[in-house]
């Protein structure tokens, strides 16, 4: 087919913007991978020379090590709540009907446009008129206010598009309720229950804002360690860091991609 | 309506029906989706509702299924009132459209899914399974996965589920539609003799009306909601008794007419000028007016041009079917200007013949105009 010289000048066009787009995204990443191979002690751009120097004070920096362990704790505890929690609660929203639903729902929801300090905030103020520790768990559970909304709305469109023809043959060949859940509705939700899981827990693991107003230096989750560091050091530790942390969540996705693919190969769907 | 037809050979006269639907309703936020039904299915027999998309042929199979909840009336699966009773006490068999195979378990896990459920032992189990899946000629395929097998096979596995929990009524939602053509009449010959050897009882649903004649004993047509005629197949076809039921089952031609009188169980009418006469099956005959005359293809002979008693009309198109020809023919008389009639194909003529069409002396049906705003 012969192109007109607008489609052309479109067509050009078009590649352009992406490309600008995509130089867009990337450029921060580029610009702190760059700066963390500099030599020198300060964050400058580009380096004079090169080195693998601050990739090793990431590892012997103990704050990063125990944040480290902190955050993963977080996240994992936190992403299994809120999957149990957000996965009973999408189910009620799909299927009863009962009093004040929307309400519930709207209730839910509305951590979306509360801002994460206001919700670390709260919980300081709560956690100290209560006089609670400032334990883990106080981090636990502001992770786990701030991830809900996306698990239940993630469950929430997995059931809606869920066929439910699949329960009512089961339900004719005699499976109780509670046996068509175990049986047929888990395992069918499964892939949809393990992606909200890995969404909570990179969510959780990003999160800073909230996470500030209520650790302490035993808690403090990474995010926070690096905050700490930088008050105080200038170096591109952070920058080897920021790759660090690129590298190793790009390689859980990495796996958790592999494991569906495996299960397509498998015919489990 | 025409409870004479003689049940199937298996069934007492004095059995409980399988199935009694007795003024069993359902709309959707207002919206109704079925009138109040009545409706008996015998025991062993093979039952189909047929009707056009939307008609409500699927809220009705949910409802013997349980699925849905009844606005009103009740429904009974032997003597027992199920009702109130939850589809996993049914001891239903269900075969849907989209097969609903269990993605995540093969073929002998699917088939055993409802043996499960009901704490057969593993050696009965393993037993029944086998003999389903032979029923069904799919013995080899035991371990495969859902996606790995065709559209028929997985409706095959879809009927072997369904079937090796022995249920009371076996229920299909348009089970052959997403199945090409020849695939789907080896099916309904293989559904059709698994049925009659095990006297299953059976509610078949489609819209395919040729589906509907050749497998049913008898056949529920619906439109909007409401069972507008049951009968054998023949009683169907040959003696429709609504003008809906004459057009969506079978080919029919339709001629406006004005019905004159009626004397000795024969209607006189004239038809666009053409005065005739011939005798009507109907016991009830419209009040002398306007009305719609049904004739099929079949019932019509061709004759020449200017034949005395004939309907005039001009071929339009002939359209070869290989044994037969259909020729479609310009006919003022005829509603929309159209009549059909089907002719050997050695017989078929060019466009531009004026021929002559001559009506049957009886068999055809008269419907009063104003059942028109009744079809659906
Ligand atoms: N769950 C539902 N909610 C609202 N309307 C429905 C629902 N199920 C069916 N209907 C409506 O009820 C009518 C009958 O539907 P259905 O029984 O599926 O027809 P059929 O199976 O004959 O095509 C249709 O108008 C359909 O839109
Ligand atoms: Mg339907």
């Amino acid at each position: 087919m012969k192109k007109s010289l607008t489609d052309h000048i479109l067509d050009c066009t078009g590649r352009i913007v992406i490309a600008l787009i995509l130089a867009f995204v990337l450029l921060p990443f580029v610009v702190v991978a760059t700066a963390s191979l500099n030599d020198s002690a300060i964050l400058s751009f580009p380096p004079k020379s090169i080195s693998l120097r601050w990739y090793a004070n990431v590892f012997e920096y103990r704050d990063f090590g125990e944040g480290l362990v902190n955050s993963l704790k977080v996240a994992a505890i936190g992403a299994a709540i809120a999957v149990v929690a957000g996965a009973g609660f999408a189910y009620v929203l799909d299927r009863y009907d009962f009093a004040f639903k929307a309400t519930l729902n709207g209730i839910l929801m509305s951590s979306l446009v509360i801002p994460n300090f206001t919700i670390g905030l709260g919980l300081l103020i709560l956690s100290a008129a209560a006089a609670l520790p400032r334990s883990i768990w106080l981090v636990v559970t502001v992770h786990v206010i701030i991830v809900l909304p996306f698990v239940v709305r993630s469950v929430y469109v997995s059931l809606r598009n869920f066929e439910k023809r699949y329960e009512q043959a089961a339900e004719s060949l005699g499976g109780t309720p509670g046996h068509v859940l175990l049986t047929i509705t888990l395992p069918l939700l499964m892939p949809g229950l393990v992606s909200g899981a890995l969404f909570a827990a990179i969510l959780s693991f990003n999160e800073f804002t909230a996470s500030l107003f209520v650790v302490n230096q035993s808690t403090q989750t990474l995010p926070v360690a690096m905050y700490n560091y930088v008050r105080e050091y200038a170096d591109p530790t952070l920058a080897a860091m920021s790759v660090i942390y690129v590298a190793v969540v790009a390689a859980a996705l990495l796996v958790v991609h592999k494991i569906f693919r495996l299960e397509k190969v498998l015919n489990v769907e | 309506m025409s409870s004479e037809i003689a049940p199937p050979v298996s069934v007492d006269a004095g059995d409980p029906p399988a199935v009694k639907i007795d003024g069993v309703a359902k709309s959707f936020s207002g919206t109704v989706a079925l009138e109040p039904v009545w409706l008996k299915i015998r025991r062993g027999e093979f039952l189909t509702l047929l009707g056009p998309s939307g008609c409500g042929k699927t809220t009705l199979l949910n409802l013997i299924a349980g699925f849905l909840e009844a606005d009103a009336g009740e429904l009974f699966i032997g003597d027992e009132l199920v009702t109130q009773v939850p589809p996993h006490k049914r001891e239903i068999g269900i075969v849907f459209q989209n097969y609903a195979l269990f993605p995540h378990m093969n073929v002998a896990q699917n088939v055993a899914y409802g043996l499960r459920t009901r704490r057969v032992s593993r050696a009965e189990t393993r037993q029944r399974v086998r003999e389903a899946l032979d029923l069904v000629k799919l013995g080899d395929f035991a371990d495969r996965r859902p996606r790995q097998l065709s559209g028929g096979q997985q409706q095959r596995v879809a009927l072997a589920r369904a079937l090796v929990i022995r249920p009371r009524v076996l229920l299909l939602d348009e089970p052959f539609s997403a199945l090409d053509r020849n695939l789907r009449t080896a099916m309904q010959v293989e559904l059709k003799e698994i049925q009659s050897r095990l006297g299953l009882t059976t509610v078949f649903v489609t819209h395919d009306q040729s589906e509907a004649l050749s497998m049913s004993d008898r056949i529920a047509v619906m439109s909007r909601g409401r069972i507008r005629q049951i009968g054998s197949p023949s009683e169907i076809y040959d003696r429709p008794q609504s003008r809906f039921v004459s057009t969506f089952v079978g080919d029919a031609n339709l001629f406006a007419a004005d019905l004159l009188g009626r004397d000795a169980g024969a209607a006189s009418l004239d038809v666009g000028g053409t005065r005739t006469s011939l005798a009507t099956y109907q016991d009830e005959c419209p009040a002398p007016g306007p009305v719609t005359l049904v004739v099929r293809p079949e019932q019509c002979a061709l004759t020449a041009a200017g034949e005395p008693g004939t309907v005039p009309a001009t071929v339009a198109l002939s359209v070869y079917q290989g044994s037969y020809a259909e020729l479609y023919l310009d006919c003022p008389a005829a509603e929309g200007g159209r009549a059909m009639l089907r002719v050997p194909a050695s017989e078929a003529l060019a466009a531009g013949t004026t021929v002559g069409i001559r009506l049957p002396d009886t068999g055809p049906a008269v419907f009063a105009r104003e059942d028109e705003g009744a079809a659906a």
